[in-house]
């Protein structure tokens, strides 16, 4: 396939991860800070083709694992009423909520359906008007012009049986709260290519100078993380903090005005809770007022949940890059993809899981 | 939060008041949402992400990473052939 | 030949009920037997089926005279849709069987069939897979000579649920199964990975796309009996069915305690079928076949079973896509395309796309 293949091409891939070996004289720490580039780099085995002194953590970059238990029970309280039809993205079906997950859910008679696009959600509504149709809108600022646009949608049919679950989350403000918080140690960061398709890069460049940070927007295919990680590395190498472009056929600094539009008609920031890491002031979107209509959380009553966490899970201190996968005790025993604890680990592209698919069981070096 | 992949756009028409294309990926087509790109046109390719096209693909940009890149992969061989003390190698 | 309107579908059975199953025809009465009379026995027409026994009674083949051994197989079959480009549930009933059968060496002899069918399916339908599990057992070679039909209530069946049992018999000399893998032997594989799935998909239209992709469903004992003429030692045959390669090889991995080292770059997979991978966040070898094997074989013997397969008409593309290794024991491990590696899991479940 055109612009897949040329960037898996492993002599270029050789070539880039020499230079990154060439440049490297100390020991870095680096984060990506999306589930996208985690499931890439662990898939492609390139996260152990780095130089030794390169420590790649795995940020809380991935849309499901952050999603607040809380929502999620609202997701299954909403489900669990006859005249609904939940509608959602097909990562999002198997993450735990306090009892039980959406496919569980959908053996007790529940009408749960994986949709691929926010627009086919819109179509069930159209398609079953005596039934009610619940989205469950979850994401960053990648999926929320989509998400966005379900709504305006909606609107525009006069869709009266359509409404929305919200749950989306910004990066720049989790940014701020990994690097202040005390004991960080994260010294780059790669940026999440396809976030800054539609962003641009201008809200990373307070970050960098704030932080010190060196923050390289990137993509997804290996030779677009290598070329990520090496710019990051010779940034750090020369002590420079800026935030650079290595996903330029895809990313520019102003990023996609009219998906910006779209959510900034839809959605307003707020604050909002990242699941194993806490509240997040302003690293959220909500709705506008003028949608409220549209809000599932209003239309179902749904706003008051009894939640619980596992007490074992670590997802949280894995979210923020504090501990790995293999650092937990119930790490491949009592947690699996077949039998998750937390998110990290239902999630494809959360970091527990993409380490246990992917081979990443005996620890460092195996 | 990016599964984002590239595709071609082989046809658009409106529906429902929203621009939409017919994108191809090597062999399955997906109906997609050009609203984030109204300068799209049949031909172009787009990054496509839960059935929207949130960025056209810039192709010089594209040609002009991969050519570096190559290029200096030809140096390097150039130089290391040098230092080996062979002959020079041939243009490729 | 029901009689009654012109514009329903036609339909074989004289008992006028407006071309549709109802209750009566699985309660073993007059109506039951004038399906089995008028559509399942014209269909699957044999000798055996002929004498309508309540047992189909059947002479020794040669094989187990001479010391071969029977070899019985048995599967339940439930897709949606019931028809989609490429074949449907009748086939696959026949062609999931049959294939059992010929990965333990067997040659496929006879199979039975059951139908649960949903009050109100239309007998026209019924007909047409019926006919599509003819078609599917002369291309194999076997007969169905045995059956029964149920009926349940609307809404409990999804259509028609269908259900084989195979008897095959193996030749005395045969030693092939799962645990017979060894180091050192090759991995083969006869053809495209993930056909069927991404084209039951594509026919379900949840995820609304579209694409040319067939199912691959195909009896495979014609291409079992090729490997063998070529006289090489068949240690392991594998049809991945659901859960794709990844899974027919880390059955086959854990049984023989062995490691699969697969390679990336040689793996088969339609531009098509990798395209909606790519799209939907899909590991190709994760994706269901019905009609492609995996064969593992000493690596001398290798060249010649690979010519056999791409020889015959449904080896075309086969291609050689691994190794066999002594460590890890029960691992199968990729060599990615980027020279890296990573270790291929079985799928969790269901396959879900993914956003991110």
């Amino acid at each position: 396939m055109k612009y897949l293949e040329e960037y898996r091409d492993a002599a270029l891939v050789r070539r880039v991860l020499d230079e990154i070996a060439a440049t490297v004289t100390g020991e870095w720490t680096l984060m990506e800070i999306c589930g996208g580039q985690t499931h890439s780099l662990v898939r492609s085995g390139l996260d152990r083709m780095l130089p030794p002194g390169l420590n790649l953590l795995h940020g809380p970059g991935c849309p499901v694992c952050i999603t607040p238990l809380e929502m999620i029970d609202r997701a299954l309280a909403i489900a669990a009423r006859e005249d609904v039809i939940v509608a959602s993205y097909g990562d999002m079906l198997r993450v735990p909520g306090t009892s039980g997950d959406l496919m569980g859910v959908r053996s007790t008679g529940a009408d749960v359906r994986v949709v691929y696009s926010p627009l086919d959600a819109v179509t069930l509504a159209r398609e079953n008007p005596d039934r009610e149709v619940v989205f469950f809108a979850i994401g960053f600022e990648t999926t929320a012009p989509a998400n966005a646009m379900s709504v305006l949608q909606a609107e525009r049919l006069g869709l009266e049986n359509f409404s929305v679950l919200v749950s989306q989350a910004t990066v720049p403000a989790a940014i701020r709260a990994i690097m202040s918080r005390p004991g960080g140690r994260v010294e780059a960061f790669l940026a999440a290519g396809h976030v800054c398709t539609v962003m641009g890069w201008s809200e990373y460049e307070p970050l960098a100078e704030e932080f010190s940070l060196p923050i390289v927007v990137t993509g997804f295919e290996p030779l677009d993380l290598a070329r990520g990680i090496a710019a990051a590395v010779h940034q750090l190498e020369a002590g420079r903090a800026e935030v650079e472009n290595a996903y330029g056929r895809a990313v520019s600094r102003e990023g996609n005005r009219e998906a910006r539009e779209l959510i900034d008609r839809v959605f307003e920031p707020c604050d909002r809770t990242w699941r194993g890491i806490g509240t997040i002031a302003m690293s959220g979107l909500g709705l506008r007022p003028e949608f409220t209509r549209f809000d599932a959380i209003e239309r179902f009553a749904v706003s008051e949940i009894d939640s619980a966490e596992s007490q074992i899970c670590i997802a949280g201190e894995i979210l923020q890059g504090r501990k790995k996968p293999i650092d937990c005790p119930a790490f491949g025993t009592d947690c699996t993809p077949a039998t998750p604890l937390g998110a990290t680990m239902v999630s494809s592209e959360g970091a527990c899981a993409a380490y246990y698919r992917y081979g990443r069981r005996e620890g460092a070096g195996s | 939060m990016c599964l984002g992949i590239p595709g071609k756009i082989i046809a658009t028409a409106e529906r429902d008041g929203l621009p939409m294309g017919t994108v191809d990926f090597g062999g399955v087509t997906r109906e997609v949402c050009l609203a984030p790109v109204p300068e799209a046109r049949i031909g172009d390719y787009a990054i496509v992400h839960v059935g929207f096209a949130i960025s056209l693909l810039d192709e010089d940009e594209a040609r002009a990473t991969l050519e570096a890149l190559r290029e200096l992969g030809e140096v390097e061989e150039e130089l290391a052939r040098e230092e080996a003390g062979e002959p020079a190698g041939e243009e490729t | 030949m029901n009689g009654t309107d012109p514009t329903l579908p036609d339909c074989p059975l004289p008992h006028s009920h407006r071309g549709r199953i109802i209750l009566g025809h699985g309660s073993g009465g007059l109506l039951t037997g004038e399906l089995i009379e008028h559509l399942f026995r014209p269909a699957f027409a044999n000798p055996l089926l002929e004498r309508g026994d309540d047992a189909a009674v059947a002479d020794l083949p040669g094989e187990l005279a001479a010391g071969g051994r029977l070899a019985i197989s048995t599967d339940a079959h439930i897709v949606q849709p019931l028809e989609f480009p490429g074949g449907d549930i009748g086939r696959l009933a026949v062609c999931g069987t049959v294939n059992d059968l010929a990965m333990v060496g067997a040659r496929p002899l006879w199979l039975t069939a059951t139908f649960v069918i949903e009050e109100g399916f239309a007998t026209a339908r019924l007909e047409r897979l019926v006919a599509s599990m003819q078609a599917a057992a002369e291309e194999a070679g076997v007969a169905i000579v045995a059956g029964d039909t149920k009926v349940t209530g609307r809404g409990l069946a999804d259509g028609v649920y269908i259900s084989t049992a195979g008897i095959g018999v193996v030749p005395p000399d045969c030693e092939t199964g799962g645990a017979l893998a060894e180091p050192g032997d090759l991995v083969l594989c006869s053809g495209t990975l993930g056909d069927h799935g991404i084209a039951v998909l594509a026919a379900r239209g949840e995820l609304a796309f579209e694409t040319a992709i067939a199912s691959d469903i195909a009896p495979l004992n014609g291409l079992v009996e090729t490997i063998y003429e070529t006289g090489a030692a068949v240690h392991t045959l594998r049809d991945p069915t659901r859960g794709g390669a990844a899974a027919a090889l880390c059955e086959i991995a854990r049984q023989s305690g062995v490691a699969i080292i697969l390679e990336e770059a040689a793996l088969p997979v339609r531009p098509a079928v990798a395209g909606a991978c790519e799209m939907l966040g899909f590991d190709p070898l994760h994706v269901a076949n019905e009609g492609k094997l995996l064969a593992l074989v000493p690596e001398a013997e290798a060249p010649a079973v690979l010519a056999a397969m791409r020889a015959h008409s449904l080896g075309h593309e086969a291609a050689l896509i691994g190794r066999v290794e002594a460590e890890p024991p029960g691992r199968v491990v990729l060599e990615t395309t980027i020279g890296g590696t990573r270790i291929v899991d079985m799928p969790a479940g269901e396959l879900l796309p993914r956003i991110c």
